[in-house]
């Protein structure tokens, strides 16, 4: 593997150095830079006539960020996946409808196999189209739903609307939600809508997609720590924090095949406990991610970096107009707005010509970042007027303030 | 052609937002420049103001330095009778010789002449005028607008 190897050596280091998992502190980091500047397949470590998956996810700029699986890591996930899944003793008889998006995310697939892995019946019903899915988890008798925990209050307050009793009409038992962070308050409102266990689930696609860690019923995340081993550091330093101390949470996997990983800087950050929890498990214990060490936003599950949609700005029009991100709920939902100032160079004369470019910049911003922007086009200086100081990103969500 | 019946037209791009036609209004007022004809055109969240002033040059400069983004383009005006049939001619000619119109606006004009404003694409703008005079339609030169 000619890019650890380097990393290595530059280093002075040797197999020999590496006796046990204490030594894992001396070894280099791996960042999602790394990633892009292997694009697409430089941190592949098996031929790739034995990848028999890839998947992806949208990149800081432009590239996309690029994850493979082996047969044997398929059957990592499976197994990661199907312990998920076990906390709620998923099995068969269950209907689990899976909300997450299906395709190049992680999200979608690695639900499905956990699910039939445990010989659950699986419900592909990925995301969007609202109504529908309330008609197939009544119809189908789904007992298990699977999406990020705003989509699953939308689907209830939009239920609600419908006049379904939630209660009643539906028979989920258990909600396996991730992708996104989720206040107290939501998971309550969850729990109270659906009548459900929450479970939360974590996972990052670099790492091998969900299935990283687990809630148990207690709420407690439990790292599955044979295939993933967890360090909190120091964003500055670097150093290895100890347990019970906030820092970001760095991976290092055990057993893949196809891209293993030594010491990827997730940049969630967390604190780990290693202590027995209520449910009888002993694997590290992580808390739920408290925040972000870099910029990303996320948006519905989806993350989204400033720089992609400068990104798209830029390579539009050619020049880098003054922009703001404003992000804000819609209902439960985040939506996310690009506030883009037109100036003298941008500016054509005819309401026709805005609209295309506007337009233009939707379709673009949904084809980098997988998700669906509202481009709003503003004077000069609004920006600023509007938001005090030059600030690039206004999150107007409030995590709390959902309406239960 | 254009040297002589291309007018000074400004565009003016505003957002939806309360009070911003009082500003634009009140930088002209305070430069002291007279409107002589304007259109508003508005999609859901922004809209364009189209101006043809007595002072181009000066309103373009009070403009900019407040702050607005803005355009300069020739368009021209033709003076037609104020009776059926006046944009008709006008709009006839130009269809004729294929010449797409991009927007049209009324300047006030008496109770016998109306004054009509057309903005065409720039490649064509030789054309249009052209074929206008040659049609006998009455080309209304700048400075029945500017000082």
């Amino acid at each position: 593997m000619p890019f650890y190897k380097k990393r290595f050596d530059e280093l002075g280091l040797k197999p020999a150095h590496v006796k046990s998992v204490e030594d894992l502190k001396n070894l280099p980091f791996t960042t999602k830079q790394d990633l892009r500047d292997h694009y697409p397949f430089g941190l592949f470590t098996t031929p790739m006539d034995q990848v028999v998956r890839i998947h992806s996810s949208s990149g800081t700029t432009g590239k996309p960020t690029v994850v493979g699986y082996t047969a044997h890591d398929m059957g990592v996930w499976k197994e990661v996946m199907a312990r998920t899944m076990s906390m709620m003793n998923v099995g068969p008889g269950d209907v689990v409808h899976n909300a997450y998006g299906y395709g190049l995310f992680t999200g979608g697939l690695g639900f499905h196999y956990g699910a039939e892995e445990v010989g659950a019946a699986v419900v592909p019903s990925s995301g969007g189209f609202t109504k529908r899915q309330l008609l197939l988890m009544k119809d189908f008798g789904a007992t298990v739903l699977c999406s990020t925990p705003s989509f699953a209050l939308h689907l209830a307050e939009v239920a609600k609307d419908e006049g379904y009793d939630l209660k009643k009409d539906f028979k989920i038992r258990a909600g396996f939600f991730g992708a996104e962070p989720a206040s107290e308050g939501l998971r309550n409102a969850l729990r109270d809508a659906w009548g459900l266990v929450y479970i939360e689930a974590y996972g990052l696609s670099e790492i091998i997609g969900p299935g990283v860690a687990s809630g148990c019923p207690y709420g407690n995340l439990h790292v599955f720590e044979d295939h993933f081993i967890p360090e909190v550091i120091d964003t500055e330093t670097g150093e290895v924090l100890p347990d019970g101390q906030e820092g970001e949470l760095v991976f290092t996997t055990v057993t893949k095949q196809a891209l293993p990983i030594i010491r990827y800087r997730t940049k969630d950050i967390t604190v780990l406990h290693r202590e027995p929890c209520k449910c009888g498990r002993t694997i590290t214990i992580m808390e739920s991610v408290k925040g972000r060490a870099d910029d990303m936003l996320i948006v519905n599950g989806v993350n989204v970096f400033p720089s992609q949609v400068e990104h798209v700005l830029t390579k539009l029009e050619g020049i880098t107009p003054n922009y703001v991100i404003v992000l804000d709920k819609k209902g439960v939902l985040d939506k996310l707005e690009v506030w883009v100032e037109v100036d003298d160079r941008t500016f054509a004369d005819g309401i026709g010509a805005l609209e295309t470019l506007k337009t233009k910049l939707q379709q673009e911003m949904l084809n980098e970042l997988y998700i669906n922007v509202r481009v709003k086009l503003v004077e000069p200086k609004t920006l600023e007027r509007s938001m005090g100081k030059a600030k690039r990103i206004i999150d107007k969500r409030e995590a709390e303030g959902l309406k239960s | 052609m254009i040297k002589k019946y291309g007018i000074k037209q400004l565009s003016i791009f505003l957002e939806n937002r309360k009070g911003r036609l009082l500003e634009v209004t009140e930088a002209l007022r305070d430069a002291s420049i007279n409107i002589r004809a304007l259109a508003l055109a508005e999609s859901a969240e922004f809209g364009i103001l189209r101006l043809v002033v007595n002072n181009p040059e000066k309103a373009r400069s009070v403009l900019s330095s407040s702050g607005f983004t803005l355009k300069e383009q020739d368009v021209f005006a033709v003076e037609v009778a104020d009776e059926p049939g006046g944009f008709y001619n006008v709009v006839r000619i130009l269809t004729e010789n294929d010449i797409n119109v991009d927007y049209t606006y009324a300047f006030v004009g008496d109770s016998k002449r109306a004054v009509l404003i057309f903005k065409v694409p720039s490649d064509m703008l030789d054309k249009a005028l052209e074929t206008l005079v040659q049609g006998g339609i009455t080309l209304v030169e700048p400075m029945f607008f500017y000082d």
